[in-house]
């Protein structure tokens, strides 16, 4: 309907205006599709500020309008019964339930009806009345010389502003609701007991109002992620992405890289749920197996070990496109100055080159490490919920994330320090993954600009 | 840095032997060994790349064997005699439920199994699937002509037997199995309707349109939002905003914005669920919301470089006629850069679709039974549904995960394609 | 058709060129080009950019391996054997032929180790003490020593740009070749860098034989022995470099000197 009202409000500008151009008879300051969209966008706004502002208070009046009423008397005293008949009332009342047996509620349906009648009614007559104000308020602005164009442009400059503001405000937004959350934690369970603690166990059938702090340690958990994330990942990303790249960037026929290369992207592109699938049917019960074969009793079909070979598969395809570009950044002239010297295409590359793009590759190698630390459904697929602190990647081990998935995916109540402390071991990934991106994408920066 | 001039020092340099050092023995032989090591490092190279290749090959390869599988069902054959059955078909206009309820008020359930009876034995009628009536009632409902006849109908078998014709399950299972194989009453069948129907907790009636319409549906809100939003905010950050701290600070956090592990994104969500729209939870329009948050970085990052790919000539030439910013960009910059835009935004969108732990937490991960039938009922995802099938350790789900990855795969293979198509399609030089 | 000035005086070939042309993909850059290039002298190409004079030099020590759509026909000799040939060995065949690029290209790593890179790499010393004696005599040589010797562990990078084009010489010599290169080596640098490099070039011609290829006549009058003038990919004129500023005898290289065009 709002729209309707600002189309209506457009044509008839863009209308006067041409009127306006044909009796004035010369060329108006702004095009006539601009008036246009001046009255439109005058309609426009302040309607659809009010009726955001209406639908959030109209309920309020509603209820109050029904609760004066004399039906309002029949109503239990006890407030949740009362509140219980009261919304249900509301939902029969505007179509959202077929019917209700509560015989409380049953009496309020029609002044419920009624009231939600009336308001519809004044809203939509408030509408109008805002709408046709603010259009012939606008459009009595329109004149030849009146410059529409830069009222209208001024109003889409605010609105990109705003859009690029909406980064600003998650970013903010993911602060304020894992700081609030981690907060309410910590006063539960102390900050110490949480860092520093190496016994995981939280309870979320416990007394929340009495948690045992030593249940809170965690330390396995960070040890966990940075063994399976940061050292295992790593171990087969680095290597192997980095060669990959070398070898497509310096040796492979352009025949060769035009199918690898689409391959390695594939392999970017695969969904985690589909690693995580692949890791715990397939690399897990495999590695057992080797383990076992090769006289290893303890080792787990949930380990540590499978979850990050996996992982770092996925990291491969990543850590190769960084290794490319950095490799790329570097001039052509140190290439040619070292091949000049009579070095082979190796010597050139681990002497020249690779030392060259260190920085790029280090930055790159780091947000390799963040997003494995913060990759999820891999490890909550394939590694376990158990927290181990153990130097064997055989043993089970489990990491940050898999324990926020636990922690919200279980029977706890919100209010749980169980549930809470994923908030704050959310807020810690935050903030190291935070730390390595800003870090790293400076050194890449810096990187590049020396190159240009 | 200034240079003095300096005189060479005043020695002159000890000369060289004569024997260029190049033509030496020793030197060949060490050529000989550099070229070996150069072997090697080359071959390390291949190694590296063969390796992914090889895990690209043994995933596909994986989930195409075990997938093949989940797009079939075992089937048992039976024959139903409805004209001796006395079923009467509803009143036609009757919509698909009524039709439901009446048939199975006129005991279609034991019709069924008596004809089951009849076809399969005993034993092979305890191993019809019980779900089985519905597929039969739904088939009356489209064509109730079958009434006045005779019909051999594939029916899906119990999980148990399917189990069994694999080869798993108990001993009787599979040794019944083979028994009806051999009397040609027992076989896998393409599975039409794992596209058609929803999640069950039999593998054999399990589906995944439900979880397809609930990304469909996530999707297209994660669509409506990110979309416009991160045009806008490219535009604005690539072609108005001042060079200064603040918008040093937006690019800053666009950056990391873009780089924050997922799950992060399932936090926050998952906060406003708590804090705000506590009735929102397990839909596809917060699911559309925490993943469009998630994607506008993308969106904006891709975008400024598809903005920057525009040559400054195009906009000088259209400030020099009097445009102003806003048209230049609007009528000049926006259509040359969008197909650009457009890949990015598609490439975003695939990783959105194929994103799963941030909608585990905002309580995607219920089981659905229905397919949501608009934003704000409950909804599972496809990711999300490949994750909680692959909870189930029977055999049937295992093969339908598969299944369900296959047709993730092939989604998100297209997504890919449709943007690389619009790349090479619209990619100019300047 | 080349012509040579009629009383040029043979001197000792080191590398000698025999009907070379260079191809990028179907362009022909360079046709049928004939050269001799002495031993401890300085022979000059010049002509206007885009001539091929570079194409040429690169040819001279095959980096034009390293673009895949180069292909090089003709002979190409040093010391009587061809470089195209199989039993040439191209890592060897460049630590004879060196190269200085146009724009100073020295690795980043330290001063110390970017000398110390051909030799390192080349294994043409016993012991550290004899490495540290090379980088010392090429930095000598170079002219740089008295400038660079209390801080040979800074980065290469962070000298001054005549510094490093010298710094990139001396790691040139530090491999001891037999034919040094040098590609405009002035181009990026001042004037007075340049003149130190010019003075380097002289001092250094009596032990290597020099092609240097520059766009400035004045440079080439000022170091070389010899001057080839390039022109559309061909050698339009070949003689002693005084000569050739003097008594130019084709109506294109006088043109060129005069300033006609270039």
């Amino acid at each position: 309907m709002v729209l309707g009202l600002a189309l209506a409000g457009w044509l008839s500008a863009r209308s006067r205006a041409w009127t306006l151009r044909a009796n004035s008879g010369r060329r108006l300051a702004s095009l006539p599709n601009y008036h246009g969209w001046y009255v439109g966008l005058w309609i426009f706004i302040p309607t659809v500020l009010f009726v955001v502002v209406w639908d959030a208070i109209s309920p309020g009046l509603v209820l109050q309008s029904v609760l004066g009423g004399p039906s309002a008397d029949g109503l239990p005293a006890l407030d949740s019964a009362r509140l219980d008949a009261l919304r249900e009332a509301r939902a029969v009342a505007t179509g959202a339930l077929a019917s209700t047996t509560n015989p409380d509620a049953l009496p309020m349906i029609a002044p419920f009806s009624d009231a939600l009648a009336q308001y519809r009614w004044i809203g939509i007559a408030l509408t109008v009345i805002i709408a046709g104000a603010a259009g012939a308020w606008s459009y009595l602005r329109l004149k030849p010389e009146f410059g529409a164009r830069t009222r209208v442009e001024r109003v889409i400059m605010a609105v990109l502003i705003l859009a690029s503001l909406v980064a600003v405000f998650s970013t903010f937004g993911i602060l304020a609701s894992l700081i609030f959350e981690t907060f309410r934690f910590f006063e539960m369970v102390s900050p110490l007991d949480f860092l520093f603690g190496t016994f995981w166990s939280p309870d979320p059938m416990a007394n929340p109002e009495n948690p045992d702090p030593t249940r809170y340690g965690a330390i396995p958990l960070f040890w966990g992620t940075l063994l399976i994330g940061a050292v295992i990942a790593m171990i087969v990303a680095i290597p192997i992405g980095m060669m990959s790249a070398i070898y497509l960037t310096q040796y492979a026929h352009p025949r060769f890289r035009a199918w690898a290369k689409p391959a390695l992207e594939i392999l970017a592109g695969v969904p985690t749920v589909v690693y995580g699938y692949f890791a715990a049917l397939t690399v897990a019960p495999m590695i057992r197996d080797l383990a076992l074969s090769v006289g290893i009793a303890n080792a787990s079909s949930e380990s540590a070990l499978a979850a990050g070979l996996v992982m770092g598969v996925m990291i491969i395809p990543f850590v190769s496109s960084m290794a490319d570009d950095s490799i790329a950044a570097v001039p052509q002239a140190m290439r040619d100055g070292s091949l000049a010297m009579g070095a082979t295409t190796s010597e050139t590359i681990k002497l020249v080159l690779v030392p060259a793009a260190l920085p790029g590759i280090v930055g790159g190698v780091m947000l390799a490490i963040s997003r494995a630390i913060g990759e999820t459904m891999i490890v909550v697929m394939a590694a376990s919920t158990a927290a181990n602190l153990s130097a064997n990647p055989l043993d089970s081990m489990t990491t940050v994330t898999v324990q926020i998935v636990a922690m919200l995916t279980g029977e706890g109540s919100f209010d749980h320090p169980a549930t809470l402390s994923a908030f704050a071991l959310g807020f810690i990934l935050f903030l190291v993954t935070l730390a390595l991106n800003f870090v790293a994408l400076s050194v890449v920066k810096r990187y590049r600009e020396a190159y240009e | 840095m200034s240079e003095a001039i300096t005189t060479p020092a005043g020695e002159p340099p000890a000369a060289l032997e004569p024997v260029s050092a190049h033509r030496t023995e020793r030197f060949e032989q060490r050529l000989k060994a550099r070229y070996a090591q150069e072997r090697r490092f080359k071959a390390l190279g291949l190694a590296a790349i063969s390796f992914s290749v090889l895990v690209l090959i043994l995933l596909l390869g994986n989930m195409l064997l075990n997938g093949i599988g989940g797009f079939q069902r075992a089937e048992l054959s039976v024959e139903v005699d409805f004209v001796q059955s006395g079923l009467q078909a509803p009143t036609s206009g009757a919509t698909a439920a009524e039709t439901m309820r009446s048939l199975d008020e006129q005991g279609l359930r034991s019709v069924v199994y008596r004809a089951a009876q009849q076809s399969l034995g005993a034993a092979g009628a305890d191993q019809l699937n019980s779900e089985a009536w519905r597929e039969i009632a739904a088939t009356i409902h489209t064509n109730p002509a079958i009434l006045t006849r005779k019909e051999l109908l594939s029916l899906p078998a119990s999980a148990d037997l399917s189990a069994g014709y694999s080869g798993e399950g108990t001993r009787e299972m599979q040794e019944l199995a083979s028994e009806l194989v051999a009397r040609d009453l027992l076989r896998k069948s393409l599975d039409i309707g794992f596209l058609e129907r929803s999640d069950a907790t039999d593998p054999q009636l399990a589906g995944i349109w439900g979880a397809l319409k609930g990304s469909v549906l996530t999707m297209l809100v994660t669509f409506l939002l990110a979309f416009p939003i991160g045009i806008m905010a490219a535009l604005y950050l690539e072609e108005y905003a001042p060079k200064n701290r603040w918008t040093d600070f937006l690019e800053v956090s666009i950056n990391n914005l873009a780089a924050v592990p997922s799950i992060i994104f399932g936090l926050l969500g998952l906060f406003f669920l708590m804090t705000a729209f506590p009735t929102l939870r397990s839909t596809p329009i917060i699911a559309g919301v925490t993943l469009a948050l998630m994607t506008m970085p993308v969106i904006v990052i891709s975008g400024r470089n598809a903005i920057k790919a525009v040559p400054p000539s195009i906009r000088d030439g259209a400030l020099a006629v009097g445009a102003s910013p806003v048209q230049v960009v609007f009528h000049h910059v926006l259509p040359l850069a969008l197909p650009g835009m457009l890949t990015g935004t598609i490439i975003g969108m695939a990783r959105a679709l194929g994103e799963t732990a941030p909608l585990i937490l905002i309580g995607l991960r219920a089981f659905v039974a229905t397919p949501p039938e608009g934003f704000t009922s409950a909804a599972t995802v496809l990711p999300v549904q490949i994750f909680l099938w692959s909870d189930e350790i029977d055999r049937g789900f295992v093969e339908r995960t598969s299944a369900a990855i296959i047709v993730l795969l092939i989604v998100l293979l297209l997504m890919n394609g449709l943007a690389i198509y619009l790349r090479n399609k619209f990619e100019k030089s300047w | 058709m080349t012509v040579t000035h009629p009383n040029l005086e043979a001197l000792e070939p080191k590398m000698n060129a025999e009907g070379v042309s260079v191809y990028y993909g179907d362009k022909q850059a360079i046709k049928d080009v004939s050269i001799g290039i002495p031993a401890k002298y300085v022979t000059a190409f010049i002509g206007p950019s885009g001539c091929g004079k570079s194409t040429f030099l690169r040819a001279l020590n095959r980096m034009n391996d390293t673009i895949p759509t180069a292909r090089v026909e003709g002979q190409i000799e040093l010391d009587g054997e061809n470089i195209y040939s199989t039993g040439m060995d191209v890592v060897q065949l460049r630590a004879r032929v060196g190269m200085v690029f146009q724009k100073p290209n020295p690795f980043p790593k330290s001063i110390y180790d970017n000398i110390a890179y051909g030799p390192r790499i080349h294994g043409i010393f016993e012991q550290k003490s004899d490495l540290d004696e090379i980088v010392e005599n090429s930095l000598k040589r170079a002219g740089l020593w008295d400038e660079v010797k209390d801080r040979l562990s800074d980065p290469g990078t962070a000298l001054s740009g005549g510094q490093q084009q010298r710094l990139c010489i001396a790691r040139a010599i530090a491999v001891d070749p037999e034919v040094i290169l040098m590609d405009e080596p002035c181009s990026a640098l001042d004037p007075i860098a340049t003149a130190k490099i010019e003075e380097l070039i002289a001092e250094l011609s009596g032990r290597y034989a020099i092609v240097i290829v520059t766009h400035s006549m004045q440079q080439a009058a000022r170091v070389s022995d010899r001057t080839a003038f390039f022109h559309l990919g061909e050698i339009v004129e070949y003689g002693r470099t005084s000569d050739i500023f003097t008594k130019p005898i084709e109506q294109r290289t006088k043109d060129y000197i005069t300033g006609r065009y270039g």
